[in-house]
């Protein structure tokens, strides 16, 4: 029994340094959450801002060219948040790879935006929640001093909405990191693809497969413990 | 000349519930005035359009004797315009609203810092201009009691504290009326003597202010002339003393009786 697991492992991991297929797999995994999640901020905090300008000041908006334009990027917006959260995260990665990008073979790249943009909605939605919750007389007082909209929204209300989703954000990256692992489809070697192609090479789906789910399931209990302290760490600093 | 002239304030909110009913006074430099009356008569309302925080759907308003309000001029409410006419007044409200993620010194400064920023000398003068924003922060929460505490962010302070900051904070852009949104109604009973002592402190500089409270003796004390609201229209107005001891009108009386008998 012992005997022929650590030939299991030998064969899978050890021969011809397959090993190397699991850590390069990591490598490019993480590199596509780190990058997506930064990506999916960026986008959702726009989304966010554009989505809650509408419904805060829309309706009292004189008709003009800036209501025109509001109202624009906010269907826009609609738009964008419908069809990236009504299909598949692969469906979009591989309509980005196989049509948009169809020149480039920059897997790893093409993949950390298909996932950035696929957060970005999420994240959106996250952050609107976080800025329609901040009590409205932070609103005012700003206002009351003198400060215009993006200056309240800049320096009072967005630090104070991103301080309250901040462990939904954390959140987000647990359930990216995990989503990352159909980037295989448009053959990057992540960390699922990686223990996959080993799967091919040796004919053995144990070993492989069990170390993948081991590896990721490390990482999110790591994350998870850290997101834990971290909304520790927010509540004591809290008003 | 008036500081304040509001004319015929007119606030429907919608569906149907006519909150403002043709509102007018004025107020003069140095005086300090309450408005007093029960729930949903209209005090909060009216404090809230002279701040720009609701638009009057009919009426004037003027500070100086120019026009900083008029319901048909749309010109006159454009948001470049308000935010430059909001300056003309200061705001403290009930719940604080001091900024939870900066210190009490910060949250005085930071309109101050932010406004600069726009000023065409800023970028060769900064450290000086933040100088001088955070020297007149300091020497404010002095005033108000706070030197010991301005380090301190909101959550750290007593509702008095909290509400104190508030006060220096409008203080800090120089209104020229200070309007008080019943500023101690959020306040545990121990805790309102400090902050009242602050706004009795400041009419006794002769600062500008409205008040709206429910304070019955300090709006005798402190105000000048009180006016009483009902049902969105001024009932009666005059010198403090005379309209809380020797009030003319029946619901005036009526209303004023609710607080002896407590």
């Amino acid at each position: 029994m012992f005997e022929s697991l650590k030939s299991q492992f030998i064969l899978n991991f050890v021969d011809d340094e397959r090993w190397r297929y699991l850590v390069n797999g990591l490598a490019n995994t993480l590199k596509i959450t780190f990058a997506s999640v930064v990506l999916g901020i960026i986008i959702g905090v726009i989304i966010a801002i554009v989505r809650s300008t509408w419904d805060k000041t829309g309706a009292d908006m004189r008709p003009g060219v800036g209501k025109f334009f509001l109202r624009l990027a906010n269907g826009f917006c609609k738009l964008y948040l419908t069809v990236i959260r009504g299909t598949p995260v692969v469906v979009q990665l591989m309509i980005i790879y196989y049509i948009i990008f169809a020149a480039s073979n920059n897997g790893v790249g093409i993949a950390m935006l298909a996932f950035g943009i696929n957060s970005g909605a999420y994240v959106a939605e996250i952050i609107r929640g976080g800025i329609m919750s901040i009590d409205a007389g932070q609103f005012e007082a700003g206002r009351s001093l003198g400060l215009n909209y993006t200056q309240t929204m800049r320096h009072i209300i967005i630090p104070q909405a991103f301080k309250n989703v901040l462990p939904a954000l954390a959140n987000e990256f647990i359930v990216l990191l995990k989503e990352t692992s159909v980037a295989g489809y448009v053959s990057v070697l992540d960390l699922t693809k990686g223990g996959d192609i080993i799967r091919g090479r040796t004919y053995s789906a144990f070993m492989p497969l069990i170390a993948v789910a081991l590896i990721y399931l490390v990482l999110v209990i790591f994350f998870t413990w850290l997101v834990g302290r971290l909304e520790r760490r927010l509540r004591s600093s809290d008003h | 000349m008036a500081v304040l002239e509001i004319k015929n304030i007119h606030k429907t909110f919608l569906p149907n519930t006519h909150v403002l009913r043709g509102i007018d006074f004025s107020l003069e430099r140095g005086e300090s005035v309450a408005v007093i009356g029960s729930s949903g008569s209209g005090k909060t309302t009216l404090l809230r359009c002279i701040n720009f925080l609701e638009t009057p759907d009919e009426g004037q308003i003027l500070v100086n004797g120019e026009t900083i309000f008029d319901a048909k001029d749309p010109e006159t409410q454009k948001e470049s315009e308000i935010r430059k006419k909001r300056l003309h007044f200061g705001l403290v409200f009930q719940s604080f609203n001091l900024f939870p993620q900066y210190t009490a010194l910060k949250n005085v400064m930071l309109a101050g810092e932010l406004l600069a920023k726009e000023r065409p000398d800023y970028k060769q003068k900064k450290k000086q201009i933040v100088a001088d924003i955070e020297k007149k922060a300091r020497e404010i929460l002095t005033r108000v009691g706070l030197a010991e505490k301005m380090d301190l962010y909101p959550h750290q302070l007593s509702g008095g504290q909290q509400q104190r900051v508030a006060i220096a904070r409008a203080l800090a852009m120089e209104p020229d009326i200070l309007c008080f949104d019943e500023p101690t109604s959020a306040l545990d009973p121990e805790l309102t003597g400090e902050v009242l002592r602050v706004i009795r402190g400041l009419a006794e500089q002769k600062t500008t202010m409205i008040i709206v409270t429910h304070e019955m003796a300090f709006a005798r004390d402190v105000a000048d002339r009180v006016i009483f609201m009902d049902e969105g229209v001024i009932v009666e107005q005059g010198r403090a003393v005379d309209v809380i001891e020797h009030p003319q009108q029946e619901r005036t009386r009526q209303f004023l009786s609710r607080y002896t008998e407590q």
